[in-house]
């Protein structure tokens, strides 16, 4: 497809240095025209997508009250203190048990796929062996196959294995990420030296402790990408889990959420928790994400997703 | 002498184990997916060749028959399935050519030298992608609703009444949450795809006197094709996978119908209607039409990039 071979992985991500000043050779006036216009565009685009994310940031401050009698942007009362330990407490602590939950799935879930991936990546660029080309070309194939239309039929195999409601019947379809594979066949065709296996061979390290401290270590910046993406998927599910899990106490925060939403047209106190609920499940994951973004950012221009 | 002894044995041995290895490497990546990707196919394609018919007299039995394509056929002549294909066609035409344009000018601005404070910016562009896609879903769920939108208490104050839950203007609204989920990652691959076009690319055409605009829409967005395909693609299966907004957003609404998207009516028929095979059936046939449109676009791209090379000769 559009994947090309042969990148630098580990180069840090190019800056605009010293050759895009010469952009505007025939005069300031004509660049300092475009960049009002940029400007402009660039606080209306920030507006447009800050601005939803201040309004959950200032009315999770609010009591449930002042949230439907109060200007959406005005402070009201500084309750936040009071409806983070309304969140805590509410139904025994569940929200925080959501949470854990969440991070169980995420956690434990892209670690192990990361790991998959990186095997399997790693022997189809290393090894040469019968059924490489057919895995290859499945792999490519099932990308195009998405995630929610067999979440059904998974729900289906899940329950005839006993796996619904389980920890396990979470964590192990989500093990399977052909894109992650592809992406780690790619960083270890770019990032793996035959000569350097060879070497570590004639020294007498076995194939598997080749990998693990030799492959691994090289393609570790691939690597952080397809944790993070696998991270992200896991952290974000919610058609399986939906139709997975009934108990509560398996719930990550998107099902349990939604689930405060659906009954906080019954349960008015549920709509500020529901609202505070949300800040507090989306800090961790940005903070995460956007601290590393250089990492994941230089991962998916290596990925090769350019002509 | 004893370690020229032990030194062809063990190449011997390494030998035997770089024939073994690739297999052991790739033995759990390829269980998983017999298990957790080809499984559920073949599951779902055999379901919905059967039918759970209630037997006897109300003794609570049932057993399952062979029903070849009755469910294909129920599927298809429900009118509220196929009104939901109709619906998400309707969204990916509008919503992915509007949310590719403001990914891609986004992409090209920062790739300019003209942005002051771009890391900033990208923050802000990206931010929204570090959110689920569920709670974003809630989130602007309150900004739809009348009683506590600021958006609409604001229109309402300079005279516009707006009602984005309307039957009319609820899917543009759920467009709304997609776009604002879903831009920041579509700009960061194509900003990326972009830095990494080497600069003497452009040089030519800016010595040919070519002005920015030119040069952007000209010889970067040709540049980046790939990466624009491939985040386009993505989008439109995406777009066809339509659940998580909608199904959350029917809390606000009841313009919502449980078949909304056709993963809904899927997910409708599984739960409410406690019939999986049909289920099955619409998931098979949900299968089939990704890939259709998958291929289609990938037909539009490969006749589209071999009449740019003809031009060239």
């Amino acid at each position: 497809m559009v994947f090309t071979e042969q990148l630098p992985l580990n180069a840090p991500p190019t800056k605009p240095t010293a050759p895009r000043r010469t952009a505007f050779r025939d005069g300031d006036r004509v660049s300092r025209g475009w960049m009002t216009v940029v400007t402009v565009v660039m606080v209306i685009a920030a507006a447009y997508f800050l601005i939803p994310v201040l309004w959950l940031v200032i009315a999770s401050t609010k009591s449930t009250g002042q949230l439907f009698s109060t200007p959406g942007f005005a402070l009201a009362d500084f309750r936040l203190f009071e409806n983070l330990a309304a969140l805590s407490t509410y139904d025994g602590g569940i929200f925080w048990r959501w949470g854990l939950n969440t991070i169980i799935y995420s956690v434990i879930g892209s670690a192990f796929t990361t790991l998959v991936c990186a095997a399997t990546g790693y022997a189809l660029a290393v090894y040469r062996f019968r059924g490489r080309q057919t895995l290859l070309a499945v792999i490519l194939a099932s990308m195009l196959i998405p995630g929610t239309v067999i979440a059904q039929p998974t729900y289906v195999l899940l329950v005839s294995l006993g796996l619904n409601n389980t920890y396990w019947g979470m964590l192990l379809p989500a093990l399977v990420y052909p894109f992650g594979v592809l992406l780690c066949y790619i960083y270890a065709q770019s990032s793996v030296p035959m000569e350097l296996v060879e070497a570590a061979r004639l020294d007498g390290a076995g194939e598997f402790r080749i990998f693990a401290s030799l492959g691994m270590r090289l393609m570790a910046n691939g690597l952080v990408t397809v944790l993070l993406f696998a991270f992200l998927g896991s952290w974000n599910s919610y058609i399986l889990p939906l139709l997975v899990l009934t108990d509560q106490e398996l719930m990550p925060l998107t099902v349990g959420l939604t689930g405060w939403s659906q009954s906080s047209i019954s349960i008015p106190g549920l709509q500020i928790l529901t609202v505070v609920g949300s800040l507090v499940s989306v800090i961790p994951i940005a903070i995460v994400f956007v601290s590393l973004q250089r990492f994941w950012q230089s991962g998916l221009t290596a990925g090769g997703i350019r002509g | 002498m004893t370690a020229a002894r032990v030194s062809p044995s063990r190449r011997r041995f390494s030998g035997a184990g770089r024939r073994v290895a690739p297999y052991v490497f790739i033995a759990p990546f390829v269980v998983l997916f017999l298990a957790f990707l080809v499984a559920p196919i073949v599951i779902a394609v055999v379901n919905s060749l059967f039918a759970t018919r209630s037997s006897g007299l109300g003794f609570g039995g049932s057993e399952t028959v062979f029903a070849g394509v009755d469910n294909y056929v129920v599927a298809f002549a429900d009118s509220d399935f196929l009104t939901s294909f109709g619906r998400v066609l309707l969204f990916g035409i509008v919503q992915v050519p509007v949310m590719m344009m403001i990914a891609a000018g986004l992409a090209l601005m920062f790739d300019s030298a003209l942005v002051r404070g771009r890391r900033f910016f990208q923050f802000a562009v990206f931010l929204p992608y570090a959110v689920p896609g569920v709670i974003a879903a809630l989130l602007w769920g309150f900004l739809y609703q009348p009683s506590v939108s600021p958006i609409v208490q604001g229109l309402r104050a300079i005279g516009l009444d707006a009602d984005f839950l309307a039957p009319g203007t609820v899917l543009w609204s759920i467009a709304n949450v997609a776009t604002w989920s879903v831009t920041g990652i579509n700009m960061i691959i194509l900003f990326a795809a972009l830095q990494t076009v080497p600069r003497e690319m452009y040089e030519a055409a800016r010595l040919d006197g070519a002005g920015e605009l030119r040069i952007a829409l000209g010889v970067k967005l040709p540049m980046i094709a790939p990466a624009i395909l491939l985040t386009t693609l993505s989008s439109v299966i995406g777009t066809l996978q339509l659940f998580n907004e909608p199904q959350v957003m029917q809390t606000v609404t009841s313009n919502i119908s449980s078949d909304y998207t056709p993963n809904m009516a899927i997910y409708a028929a599984s739960t409410l209607a406690k019939n999986p095979n049909l289920a099955s059936a619409m998931a098979v046939i949900l299968g089939v039409a990704t890939l259709i449109v998958s291929v289609i676009i990938l037909r539009i791209n490969n006749r589209a990039t071999r009449t740019a090379t003809d031009g060239l000769h």
